[in-house]
């Protein structure tokens, strides 16, 4: 044996639990893959005013229902650079719909740090630049994602629509963390009637199926309330019926490890109840707690969307993936433009990310596994 | 033993008791009630009513009186007559629309639970005996997949793929022409050919789900020492797998099918919205929109009970399965 693999596996046996769990973790790939990913996706979400190419709130009539463009690197043969062509414009005689066809005479090269329509960043001060964007006229535009009914980029509205539903993921599991912990440890440990409340009061919250339930709250807000207020009050709803997992979760554990050998030893040792659950039962459970938090994310943003979408959640002029989602409710937009799908794309890549980060997570916590 | 589920069972009715209340409060929220919807609609056709009138619609309608009257009325006539009330929009007995539309709810939901357990159990298991082969990675990106495409998505996208690639007409229950015709084998297999695209729908989210929980649950009981010994002792796998470590896995599945009920009724409103299914969900949400108190509150109601039936039948096949909570 050599020196190097001496140290190594003398480091293995002093290693902290958290940098063994580090180790674990960096194995799975996909897991650290989804982190990158979703370290991505919040950063994008974080600086949507600077890499969105347009306002998403600005129309322009000529440019309804724009095909994603192509970003080319030759033309005529030659490299110039990533470039789009500008289009043409059709108008069907008999359904008055515009048809677009890319025009090979107008090349747009794309410019890194255009600037184009300004904006407040953060609300802190204004400018107008942008990641990316073309020169041209005011009727040249650049639409990587295809635009929507009313000639808005899509891509700029996924950027910014990210931003109100991952936040609404991280804010509701939070909200629902606190709640669900809580009552889940103290029904577990003291039993008895105060379980059976809670155990009650979780299965009330559950037996209400949500949709119905949210249809019933929506059809309450008035339209005229505050956005921001909708949206705190929508991700608040959310956690009170996503905290019931996780305390059965964490209950459930509580109940099966309470008469261990492990907990035993530990107040026959002198331990204070408080100790004990803290030092000894808690951390016996922290891999399924983090999976059901990582796997609760995903469900707060599909209740997010699934009622943006039915147009009971948040509702434009707020963006969300949801609400773009609704431009494609029903088959006649689909089959005109199926790249109002695309925000259905941005979510279940979102979804998928958290589930595979949540799984890498369990594994790497479970101390079971060899 | 028996005790305990009598016990269970009567836990479970000041449960129904509070939701109904719950479920007339819901009704209750919104701003105005249904006489205000009904003035408003009569204004966008142009014509009017004066208050007077109103205050008689209102009265007709038993809705001047206090709420808690209100409730009493509504829940007693429930309760004892089976009397859902009258739907103030379709001027017809609740219960007439009702019940159709519940038990096609429920049967979509049955079928796609079966659906559900019938793939994940057998997958869960099998991926977790080969962990890390490429049958557990095929199943775990598709069981991903399964979990991170919402339901409503999936339809849509199935409806879309239906009409631009296979010019079949995705949604709905029957073919156009086929739902007032007789019942006859061909409308029995129109109706087969549809139904399947909303149990599938509705079972691959919940599938996904559950083959998560059984591979994690496996593993984690495949490592425990018993198996070791099991093994030692010189028994097959198949019989090693099957016999113990499943049954423990399992547990977890039985304390769920009381939320898969709920999960399986709300994916179930929101899919018939987008399919245009004649299940509870595009009547549920016209009622609530219409300010149709009693139709909407009785849909509330029926789902939710239905779903405490199913968290009570969970919680009794729990503790058959498991003793550690009957006498923990």
């Amino acid at each position: 044996m050599t020196d190097v693999t001496q140290a190594e596996s003398r480091s293995i046996d002093t290693a902290k639990p958290l940098t063994l769990m580090w180790w674990r973790f960096k194995k799975h790939k996909l897991a650290l893959f989804s982190l990158y990913l979703i370290g991505f996706l919040y950063f994008v979400a974080a600086f949507a005013e600077f890499l969105a190419p347009y306002d998403p709130f600005k129309t322009s009539k000529l440019h309804a229902y724009v095909p994603p463009m192509q970003v080319r690197l030759f033309h005529d043969g030659d490299f110039i650079g990533p470039f789009v062509y500008g289009l043409d414009r059709k108008r069907d005689a008999e359904t008055a719909r515009l048809s677009f066809s890319e025009n090979t005479d107008k090349v747009f090269p794309i410019k890194l740090f255009h600037r184009g329509d300004s904006y407040h960043f953060w609300g802190l001060w204004e400018t107008d630049l942008h990641l990316f964007g073309i020169e041209g006229g005011r009727r040249d535009r650049i639409y990587l994602l295809g635009s929507d009914s009313l000639g808005r980029d899509l891509l700029s509205r996924l950027t910014y629509g990210g931003r109100v539903t991952l936040s609404v993921g991280l804010i509701g599991v939070f909200f629902s963390f606190v709640i669900g912990i809580t009552l889940g440890s103290v029904a577990g440990l003291i039993g008895g009637r105060v379980d059976a409340a809670i155990q009650r009061l979780a299965e009330f919250v559950r037996s209400i199926p949500t949709i119905p339930l949210w249809l019933g709250l929506a059809a309450a807000l008035p339209i005229h309330w505050d956005p921001i207020f909708v949206y705190l009050l929508i991700t608040l709803i959310l956690a009170l019926i996503g905290w019931t997992n996780l305390a059965r979760v964490v209950r459930g554990h509580f109940m099966t490890i309470r008469n261990q050998d492990f907990v035993l030893a530990a107040q026959l040792s002198g331990a204070k109840p408080r100790r004990v659950v803290t030092r000894h039962m808690l951390p016996s459970m922290t891999s399924y707690v983090i999976a059901a938090v990582t796997l609760a994310i995903p469900e707060m943003i599909l209740g997010e969307t699934s009622l943006s979408f039915l147009g009971l959640g948040l509702r434009p002029p707020v963006i969300s993936w949801g609400v773009l989602l609704q431009d494609a409710q029903n088959l006649r937009s689909i089959a005109l433009a199926p790249w109002l799908l695309a925000p259905g794309g941005a979510i279940v890549v979102t979804i998928l990310a958290f589930n595979f980060l949540g799984d890498g997570l369990r594994d790497a916590a479970d101390p079971y596994q060899s | 033993m028996l005790w305990f589920i009598v016990k269970r069972i009567l836990w479970s009715v000041p449960t129904m008791v509070l939701i109904s209340i719950a479920t007339f409060i819901i009704i209750q929220l919104p701003p105005g009630d249904y006489v205000t919807a009904y003035i408003a609609e009569l204004e966008e056709t142009g014509e009017s009513i004066t208050a007077v009138e109103a205050a008689e619609l209102r009265k007709s309608f038993g809705l001047d009186r206090p709420l808690v009257v209100q409730y009493w009325d509504w829940i007693s006539r429930i309760v004892l007559r089976g009397d859902f009330g009258l739907s103030l929009d379709w001027k017809l007995p609740v219960s007439d629309l009702l019940w159709d539309r519940i038990a096609l709810t429920l049967m979509i939901s049955t079928l796609s639970l079966l659906l559900t357990w019938a793939i994940a159990i057998p997958i869960g298991v099998y991926a977790a005996t080969r962990q890390y082969s490429v049958f557990d990675y095929v199943f775990t990106v598709l069981g991903f997949l399964g979990r991170g495409i919402p339901d409503f998505l999936l339809a849509l996208v199935l409806m879309w793929l239906g009409f631009a690639y296979f010019n079949f007409h995705v949604g709905g229950l029957y073919s156009p022409g086929m739902a007032e015709a007789p019942w006859s084998l061909a409308k029995f297999l129109d109706l087969l050919g549809h139904l399947w695209v909303p149990v599938v729908v509705l079972a691959t989210g919940g599938a996904a789900g559950l083959l998560r929980v059984m591979r994690a649950n496996m593993l984690e009981e495949l490592g425990k020492p018993y198996v070791e010994t099991a093994y030692a002792q010189g028994m097959g796998e198949r019989e090693v797998v099957w016999r113990y470590p499943v049954r423990v896995a399992l547990n977890p599945f039985f304390s769920t099918v009381g939320w898969a009920l709920p999960a399986l009724i709300s994916g179930d409103v929101i899919t018939a919205v987008v399919l245009n299914l004649p299940t509870t969900g595009p009547l549920l949400l016209r009622a609530l929109l219409n300010q149709d108190m009693y139709m909407a509150g009785g849909f509330i109601l029926i789902l939710s009970i239905f779903t405490i039936i199913g968290t009570l039948l969970s919680d009794i096949l729990l503790t058959l399965t498991d003793p550690r909570i009957r006498y923990a």
